[in-house]
């Protein structure tokens, strides 16, 4: 067996990719409004591990990924207060956070 | 920085189980109280993730902003819609957690696949910035992604407006290029205050 100079880049990719398939489980499985929006936080979270692995083991002299991952936070932010807000004034109108009944744009 | 290996395995083992039990709490828990909280040890986490890959300035961002901000926000929105309501059910569910798991077990393969299976072109550690990166992410945001900057910020400055112009409560009463009355059953269900305890 090898010695190890650092921890494997696979390890924090499989994290990240373990990490977005349960957000996506709760995107879709979810019935509460409220932990869709949490479920998109996750994706976004792995999405953000994967680019700052990357920038640490591949572009560790311009580290790029930071940047972008800053920039991802950013607009995580701006997504959650918007999405929050759609949330309180859906609850206004159907008073339910119940994913199952917000179906106006059904077909 | 330089920490032996040893405590680097120790600490990432702890980290990433900490992630993923935190994120399986946040979906499968039925309190979704519970969830909000897990999801800040989940976000604090992962900012220890972060310090493991030698970037300070974007852990204590992760930290500002989504522990802060983020987390706070969703318990407050968590407080405003908290009702116990029993949902209806629907017919077919089985067959979609079944469909549903089986796509994420399939996306989740292919993804640790593609992980295990590719060579990545790791460049030497010895051309690691480490603590400097806080001054490369300064120049950065300033020299060459100046212009993204400057858009976030335009981003930022339309979110919060647009998020307080939809969660506002009053509504007009009149439609201002007609004059007549505005049927409020399209805008809101009034009449229900929304901070009564009817549990």
């Amino acid at each position: 067996m090898m010695s190890l100079q650092s921890i494997p880049i696979q390890a924090y990719l499989i994290v990240s990719s373990a990490l977005f398939c349960i957000g996506i489980w709760g995107l879709l499985n979810s019935r509460n409004a409220v932990r869709v929006l949490m479920s998109i936080e996750l994706m976004l979270n792995a999405v953000n591990i994967n680019l700052m692995a990357f920038s640490s083991y591949i572009d560790n002299n311009l580290i790029q990924g930071q940047v972008f991952t800053i920039f991802v936070i950013t607009v995580a932010a701006a997504e959650a207060a918007v999405g929050l807000a759609i949330l309180l004034s859906l609850y206004r109108n159907r008073v339910t956070v119940d994913m199952e009944s917000f179906n106006l744009l059904k077909w | 920085m330089n920490i032996a290996i040893t405590t680097q395995l120790i600490c990432f083992t702890i980290l990433s189980l900490v992630i993923l039990v935190g994120a399986l709490g946040i979906v499968l828990l039925e309190n979704i109280v519970y969830s909000a909280f897990l999801l800040g040890g989940v976000f604090m986490s992962v900012a220890g993730l972060y310090l493991l890959l030698n970037a300070s300035f974007v852990a204590a961002a992760q930290v500002l902003v989504y522990v802060g901000a983020v987390n706070v926000l969703i318990i407050f929105a968590i407080m405003l819609v908290n009702k116990k309501e029993d949902l209806k059910p629907i017919n077919d569910i089985k067959s979609r957690r079944i469909i549903s798991t089986s796509i994420c077990l399939t996306l989740l393969s292919l993804l640790i696949r593609v992980d295990l299976t590719n060579v990545w072109s790791l460049s030497s550690p010895q051309n690691s910035i480490g603590e400097e990166s806080t001054f490369r992410i300064g120049e950065h945001l300033f020299s060459d992604y100046l212009l993204p900057f400057e858009v976030a910020s335009v981003l930022l400055l339309m979110a919060m407006i647009g998020a307080i112009v939809l969660a506002r409560r009053d509504v007009m009463s009149k439609d201002i290029s007609t004059g007549l009355p505005v049927d409020q059953e399209l805008i809101e269900k009034s009449s229900e205050p929304l901070l009564t305890n009817k549990n």
